[in-house]
């Protein structure tokens, strides 16, 4: 057998990592070959993985390698891998290789302020996290599961406590308590199945469907197991976490929460918590659907009054991952199908608009979308075409691959498990099919502010902020003197317009108050400090660059599949199905 | 008549005994010169070796228990063997814990007097005094031995917390553990009088056979296995000495004060070893005594468990000093020791003990580690806040890795598998026990503990400061003995979380005897 591989799969980047440890300064010099050439590795035994899987036992788990780890308490070192959970591994090495790229191949500014600032760390971070990711798939074994879905978390901590934006703080913490209170109750909800089963084994209990629980016990853990999942997924009352986490992260960071972390719990539904407890995911079923659909809707409202890009595709993920949660809730092999599908695709297309996010970010210095001005498609034609491709990929675009996942969640709606109240789910699948419009609505308003209209951004924020400063050498009234170049003096009209601190702003205190001094209550008067302006002007004489090359080689595998999937929706569903109905076995 | 004793079995705390006086007689003899603390020093840890060497060599022996001081069998009632003291697995789990413990404290010691101002040795004839203590507690096995040996744990910290002269804040700590510790122990005293006086002997082994009703109580009768009043009276004044040990709510408001106050190797002292020796006094008076009265006992340590975790999380959020931090920490940590023993229902609640008896284990390496490296942060700097601590792993890239490590070994999250999989050991027995609200206020309470882990952890890998206007004192010389001490606690700490089965095999235990 090959179990090797799966092995490999977590132990390349673990070991990379540790390695990074022991001989830090070996290693100094060569971090962003290290890094790329780690997770290269990785996403090769990945492609082997695909390569080598036997696609017509999809339904079984594959490659097993079982183990005995802590017999005191049951824990096996249980690996394998199905048709669930192989384009997830796939998806994570990709994500990260990806993310490994767009890091260390350019020099990019982002890029380079993420590298510069503590390479060592951010290379050994990112593999620890790529660790808890895919072992998170690949775990076959409760406790096991739940040791990688744990591991992610002080990586992911760091990461935005460390390279964030400027609220990277409190993110950083609402992030990682509101997590840990979500996985501890789902620690005793698998506990309880463990302590009614006698097993861990996540084999043998989904092929038992919830044998050996009574209705009420398997009630109790679906929803203990189905709240810690809830607010990694996130579901819509417990999403609050994931706005501030994902304005403030690193892109890299965003990339890998939207792409990856989110998909750890909405796998969790299809591995555990739907298959282990039947009758439990029956009774909850409706409460979950009602939620998903709350969240749909409350998602793309959220969307509609977003100002800041990272925050609106932060709040679109709410509302894709509802469409995945209404998938599961139906119970049905096509909903379930739908939401792995959904979930894939979302993972893509979601990983391309944060790079995106990040991209315009790194251009503009902000990601309020009043202050981009518009017009994107004009002035920057490349990265504004792939933006808009992007979010017509989101917002579920026949033809491409946001589309599947969705239909097919919302048309498992029509006809959920008979276990189910159908009028219901009814009303759920006219309600989630609002919500695809409003879907619509935002990212349409989005490109309408964004990437369409006459460029009308004369003064960037930097570039206005050194005309303030500049102005004092002829008078002092020149602070208050609206800038000459802004015809309709809009760059004036929101508060949120100061220049965001670039990512390297360390925590020294000193040093930001060094950097923006504000004058007054109004957004106009922001002077910088003369240290600073230097950087600014430099890049005040060019046109913010289009696509670069390294954000290509990112971009180009996410927009290649995207396409694949979405003219192609076959070849995933395909290799989910067999397992979708062996996982509903007990249940339909 | 004379009375067999077995000395190999009570090798260990003997040898600490002669190690004390040794220390004594050659700190006597020995003229007074900075190489003799080093020396002092090295036959304290000698002697710590030692003794751990014997338990040990008990430990691979194997077999039946071992046990001395017993009642010769033609005085004794033939249902029950009664002994002193006895060597049985949980006797050695304790002592291993313990005396590899006090190597890790002595050298910290060692790094501490090495800046002189306190008498050698006295600290080290003290140390070794409460070794003595801590490793004789968990052989105990009647309630006599057992106040002794609890005193012998708790006398000579008072002493070691006060070595530190003309230090109004240790002298301050000194006087509130005195004055707690002698009232907790005249609690208990109470409280075992009169278990005595229901029974009618000192053995555990007896007083557990009259309190589940196998033996006819001499002093009162029990109805249907119920006690009368007095005796509840006694079960709960003795769990509230324990309870003073310990730092559990309600007597937990001791630990901050006195962990500032004493030097840094004294409240890894407390924190491990005395609680440790805390932690096995209630086990054997609640297992090995009471377990026939468990309804009685069991919601007062549920609840106790419960309030103790939520107040030291609750108050060691808003700390700003190091010490005090892992005070409150400590005493949140205790709770979580203290919840399995409230679902030990049965008699046979063997496994529940070793969640409780792992879940020490693992605390101990933990908290030790993270000592270890306040131990070194404190001789750079004055106050030892946390902010401090910002930056240490760029300063102090071991030092601070290896902080790193303990904290969220603390938080019980990974990499730090071995504060997990203790966590999950007790959530597994609370699980088990049907006890779920408990396990819930847990899940609640890991959370609140994992805030002000993961800010003291994010704070070591924040840049450091701007060099302020106070310039930083001069760092003094720190001793060469921080590192292994580290080392050694960290070390463990990884071997747990690598492999934690260790710690099960260990610590589980069928039953006492």
């Amino acid at each position: 057998m090959m179990g090797w591989l799966l092995v490999a799969l977590l132990a390349v980047p673990l070991l990379g990592a540790l390695l990074l440890l022991l001989a830090p300064h070996a290693l100094r010099p060569h971090l962003r070959a290290y890094g790329l050439v780690l997770s290269g590795v990785t996403l090769a035994l990945a492609v082997l993985l695909v390569a080598a899987f036997d696609y017509g036992q999809a339904a079984r788990p594959q490659f097993e390698i079982d183990l005995p780890w802590i017999a005191g308490l049951g824990l096996r070192f249980h690996l394998g891998v199905d048709g669930i959970s192989l384009p997830l591994v796939a998806l994570t090495a990709l994500l990260t290789f990806l993310c490994f790229v767009y890091l260390c191949w350019g020099r990019a500014r982002a890029g380079e302020q993420l590298m510069g600032a503590r390479p060592r760390a951010l290379v050994f971070t990112l593999l620890v996290l790529e660790v808890g990711m895919i072992g998170t798939f690949l775990a076959l074994d409760l406790l096991l599961f739940f040791v990688f879905f744990e591991v992610v978390l002080i990586p992911m901590y760091f990461l935005i406590g460390i390279w964030g934006g400027e609220g990277r703080r409190a993110a950083s913490v609402k992030f990682i308590l509101y997590t840990l209170l979500g996985s501890v109750v789902m620690l005793l909800g698998l506990l309880l199945v463990w302590a009614q089963t006698g097993t861990l084994d996540i084999e043998a209990l989904a092929a038992a469907h919830g044998a050996g629980m009574a209705r009420s016990v398997q009630i109790l853990a679906f929803v203990a197991i189905g709240v810690g999942l809830a607010v990694k997924t996130p579901m819509w009352p417990l999403h609050t976490w994931l706005p501030d986490a994902h304005t403030e992260a690193p892109t890299v960071g965003s990339v890998l929460l939207a792409g990856v972390l989110l998909k750890m719990g909405t796998y969790g539904f299809a591995r555990i918590a739907v298959p282990i407890l039947p009758e439990g995911a029956a009774a909850v079923a409706p409460w979950l659907g009602a939620l998903a659909v709350v969240g749909i809707v409350y998602g793309a409202l959220a969307c509609l009054a977003q100002r800041d890009l990272k925050r609106m595709i932060a709040y679109s993920s709410v509302g894709h991952i509802g469409f995945v949660l209404l998938g599961f809730a139906t119970l049905t092999p096509v909903g379930i199908n739908g939401a792995l599908f959904a979930n894939v695709a979302h993972g893509l297309i979601t990983g391309l608009l944060f790079f995106l996010a990040g991209a315009v970010k790194d251009r503009y210095h902000t990601a309020d979308m009043p202050s981009l001005g518009g017009g994107m498609l004009a002035t920057l034609p490349r990265l504004g075409s792939v933006l808009t491709f992007a979010s017509i990929a989101s917002l579920g675009l026949p033809g491409l691959a946001g589309f599947w996942g969705e239909m097919l969640a919302l048309f498992g709606a029509f006809q959920p498990a008979n276990v189910l109240p159908r009028p219901l789910f009814l009303t759920y699948m006219v309600i989630g099919g609002l919500g695809a419009v409003l879907t619509a609505a935002y990212f349409l308003v989005m490109l309408s502010r964004v990437t369409h209209g006459r460029p009308r951004r004369p003064a960037r924020p930097a570039e206005r902020v050194l005309q303030v400063v500049g102005g004092p050498s002829p008078g002092g009234g020149a602070l208050d003197t609206p800038d000459a170049g802004v015809p309709d003096g809009d760059a004036h009209d929101s508060p949120d317009e100061r220049p965001v601190a670039p990512l390297d702003a360390g925590d020294r205190p000193g040093e930001i108050g060094g950097r923006l001094v504000e004058v007054g209550d109004r957004p106009g008067e922001i002077r910088r400090q003369p240290g600073h302006i230097g950087r600014q002007r430099d890049d005040l004489g060019d046109q913010p660059e289009d696509i670069r090359t390294h954000e290509l080689l990112a971009w180009t595998p996410l927009v290649v599949l995207i396409l694949l999937f979405g003219l192609w929706p076959g070849l995933l569903l395909s290799l989910t199905t067999p397992a979708v109905q062996i996982l509903l076995g007990g249940a339909s | 008549m004379i009375q067999q004793i077995d000395y190999f079995v009570i090798a260990p705390p003997l040898v600490l005994a002669l190690a004390a006086g040794l220390v004594l007689l050659l700190d006597a003899f020995l003229p007074a010169r900075p190489r003799t603390r080093g020396v002092l020093g090295l036959v304290t840890l000698a002697g710590v070796l030692v003794s751990l060497g014997f338990v040990v060599a008990q430990a691979a022996g194997g077999g039946t228990p071992r046990s001395t001081f017993c009642v010769p069998p033609s005085l004794a009632d033939p249902a029950t063997v009664q002994c002193s003291f006895v060597a049985d697995r949980f006797t050695l789990v304790f002592a291993g814990m313990v005396l590899v413990a006090a190597v890790v404290v002595v050298l910290l010691s060692m790094a501490e007097l090495a800046g002189g101002g306190i008498p050698v040795g006295e600290w080290y004839f003290l140390l070794l005094c409460t070794f003595v203590g801590a490793v004789t507690l968990p052989a105990s096995r009647d309630l006599i031995m057992l106040v002794v040996a609890l005193e012998l744990v708790s006398l000579p910290v008072f002493a070691l917390t006060a070595l530190k002269r003309y230090d109004g804040r240790s002298s301050e700590a000194a006087v509130k553990l005195f004055v707690v510790s002698v009232v907790s122990t005249a609690v208990m005293l109470f409280g075992v009088s009169l278990l005595y006086g229901i029974a009618g002997t000192v053995f555990l082994s007896r007083l557990g056979a009259v309190f589940s009703g196998q033996v006819q109580a001499p002093g009162v009768a029990l109805v249907q296995g119920e006690l009368p009043a007095v005796g509840t009276v006694g079960v709960v004044l003795v769990v509230a000495g324990f309870a003073f040990k310990i730092a559990a709510v309600p007597f937990h408001s001791w630990a901050a004060d006195v962990y500032q106050g004493a030097p840094v190797p004294v409240a890894a002292l407390l924190s491990v070893i005395s609680k440790a020796a805390g932690f096995a006094g209630l086990i054997l008076v609640l297992v090995a005594a009471l377990s026939g009265q468990a309804a009685t006992w069991v919601p007062i340590i549920a609840v106790l468990a419960a309030l103790t975790m939520t107040a030291g999380n609750l108050l060691a959020l808003r700390q700003r000093s190091a010490v005090r931090l892992l005070a409150w920490s400590s005493v949140a940590q205790s709770g979580y020791i203290l919840a399995p023993l409230a679902v030990t229902v049965t008699a046979d609640g063997a496994t529940a003990i070793g969640a409780s008896m792992a879940y020490l284990v693992i605390y101990a390496a933990m908290n030790l580690g993270a000592f270890a490296v306040v131990m070194l942060v404190s001789k750079t700097t004055t106050r030892n806040e946390l902010d401090d601590y910002r930056g240490l792993v760029f300063r102090r890239p071991a030092a601070g890795l290896a902080l790193a490590f303990c904290l969220i070994c603390l938080a019980g999250l990974p990499p730090g598998l071995a504060g997990l999989f203790a966590k999950v050991f007790v959530f597994r027995e609370l699980v088990e026990g049907g006890s779920g609200w408990l396990a819930l206020v847990m899940a609640v309470n890991t959370v609140i503990g994992l805030y002000y882990y993961a800010v003291w952890t994010a704070r070591l890998f924040a840049s450091a400061p701007e060099p302020g206007p106070v310039p930083e004192p001069a760092p003094r010389r720190t001793s060469p003995a921080t590192l292994p001490a580290i080392g050694i606690a960290v070390a463990v700490a990884v071997l747990f979380s690598v492999a934690p089965q260790l710690v099960l095999d260990v610590t589980a235990l069928s039953a006492f005897g």
